[in-house]
């Protein structure tokens, strides 16, 4: 059977500006953060003959492509379910690249949530169909819909609050190195972390991630043509989607187990398909909308057992020179939140050895999608 | 249910909207009738409702009337921003009761002192994981009934 392993590589990366608000609009950010991606490959925009985002990305290919001077394009996806779908571009474009689909793949976000609208605020598109069973009774936000599950979990498991901070702080102290940052001057304390308000209850303002407009993107090439780009090839080890048997959504109260998640069912097929394990994994970005979900996630990708997620972040586990070196670049917690995408990019900081909070010789890193929605995960190594 | 095509009750909560599936619930519901589906062949409940069973595969079913007892499985309190009806009650709870029938036919709702109270009408302290509750029914003024859950030792 054929296999994806190695068999493609990212190239190139690009980012515009974090800000709470940033003038140009969406489409602007996007043909910035890819013609930069371009770029930094040392790949001409006409070369580019495949496209992957997400399905609630708002500017299409058709506008990227004629914008930025693509070429003629043979293959273009989008992946639904906000920021679960994020790794799973690149595993889309690895797919097509390595089965002779296209050659150049680009792969980005661009999302003005720190000045456009909450989604939650619009009363009238209540599309997911469980919405009618949750939405009237005021649960409203992800906020609230993840902070059900965070209660169970901290019912049945015993994680605390300072668990939710370690990982909090963890993301915080990572942006505080990476200028690039919305928090890169913004240091958090346990002392602000215990006495910030309530989103929901028991999620605090500092367990929920940022409010962010930018964009980013990455290319994806073969194996082969990696070898001759700019920049010392990352190559792509591992993909995995994931929808679990019976999940429902962030709202994922109606299955046997609501506390397993998509991200168990990604990490089998992720490590059924790696010759690594998670011991061997030198640094890890896992998607951070909500702290719970680090604890959740460690759990799901087998970096420790069932239940053992919170304790697992005891004693600076999360920090450089602990056990995981976690959301290197701050994360959606403390550098921005683009549904996920610079966790894909700081994963390939760290292994050409340039992120703002290097670990030193990393050379393999699990990058995940959103938790809690149906997932993709990604294995990097140099 | 005319009243559904509305998003919103004049004071600001959103209306349930069903999809073809989750229309029979909430017909029950205006009768006061807490059901769920359950499925024709197999016999298993099921929740949220779907075209066919998962577990047999059947398109059979009908809808099995529950006791409206159950437990607390888990519960938050939102806190604003929030809609401005839900931020004027904030912080209120939202639950999830496990039925009594079934603990994995789990329902999303709200405890209440009384079955026309606020939203905000039990003390926070009163909640805890594994209370137990029953279920009452609120007709709202544009004619949709939602069930909601009193505690049985308030």
């Amino acid at each position: 059977m054929a296999s994806l392993k190695d068999a493609t590589a990212i190239v190139g990366t690009g980012q515009t500006a974090f800000a709470k608000r940033l003038d140009d609009p969406e489409k602007t950010l996007a043909c910035r953060a890819i013609l930069a991606a371009l770029d930094d490959a040392g790949i001409e925009p006409s070369e580019v003959d495949a496209f992957a985002s997400y399905t609630m990305e708002e500017t299409d290919e058709v506008e990227v492509a004629k914008s930025i001077g693509a070429g003629d394009v043979t293959f273009f996806s989008k992946v639904g379910y906000g920021g679960g779908g994020s790794c799973a571009t690149v595993a889309h474009l690895a797919a097509a690249i390595s089965t002779g689909q296209a050659t150049v793949g680009v792969a980005w976000r661009s999302r003005k949530r720190g000045s456009g609208k909450r989604p939650w605020t619009d009363v009238h598109a209540q599309l997911p169909t469980p919405a009618q069973w949750t939405r009237p009774f005021g649960l409203l936000r992800p906020a609230d819909e993840i902070g059900m599950l965070t209660r169970r979990y901290m019912h049945e498991y015993g994680v605390t609050r300072d668990h939710l901070f370690n990982v909090a702080l963890a993301c915080r102290n990572r942006a505080n190195q990476n200028p690039a940052a919305m928090m890169y001057e913004r240091p958090l304390t346990r002392e602000m972390y215990m006495t910030s308000r309530w989103i929901s209850e028991p999620l605090c303002l500092f367990d929920n991630c940022l409010e962010t407009d930018g964009a980013l993107a990455c290319v994806v090439v073969s194996a082969d043509r990696a070898r001759d780009c700019r920049r010392r090839p990352v190559y792509v080890h591992s993909v995995a989607q994931a929808l679990p048997t019976q999940h429902h959504g962030m709202v994922n109260y109606w299955n046997d187990d609501p506390l397993c998640g998509p991200a168990w069912t990604a990490a089998r097929q992720l490590w059924k398909t790696a010759d690594i394990t998670p011991d061997d994994i030198d640094v890890a970005q896992i998607y951070d909308a909500f702290t719970p979900l680090i604890p959740l996630s460690l759990e799901g990708y087998g970096f420790c057992a069932r239940g053992e997620g919170g304790a697992f972040t005891e004693g600076g586990a999360l920090e450089i020179g602990g056990r995981l070196p976690l959301n290197t670049s701050g994360g959606g917690l403390s550098e921005a939140y683009v549904h996920g995408f610079n966790l894909i990019t700081e994963g390939v900081k760290q292994l050409r050895g340039t992120s703002t909070a290097q670990v030193p010789d990393a050379a393999t890193c699990l990058v995940t999608a959103g938790e809690g929605v149906p997932t993709s995960a990604l294995l990097l190594r140099s | 249910m005319s009243s559904i095509m509305k998003a919103t009750t004049d004071n600001g909560l959103l209306l349930p909207v069903p999809d073809q599936d989750g229309a029979p619930f909430w017909e029950f519901a205006a009768r006061g009738e807490l059901r769920v589906q359950v499925c024709g062949a197999c016999g298993r409940l099921r929740f949220p409702p779907r075209p066919c069973c998962p577990h047999c595969q059947s398109f059979d079913s009908a809808w099995r009337a529950m006791s409206g007892r159950g437990r607390i499985w888990s519960y938050v309190l939102p806190h604003p921003p929030l809609l401005p009806g839900y931020a004027a009650q904030a912080p209120y709870n939202a639950v999830i009761v496990e039925l009594a029938e079934d603990p994995g036919i789990r329902l999303v709702g709200n405890v209440v002192a009384a079955p026309a109270a606020a939203l905000n009408s039990v003390d926070t302290s009163r909640l805890r994981i594994g209370a137990a509750v029953r279920a009452c029914f609120h007709e709202i003024p544009e004619g949709v009934t939602v069930p909601r859950w009193l505690l049985e030792r308030p």
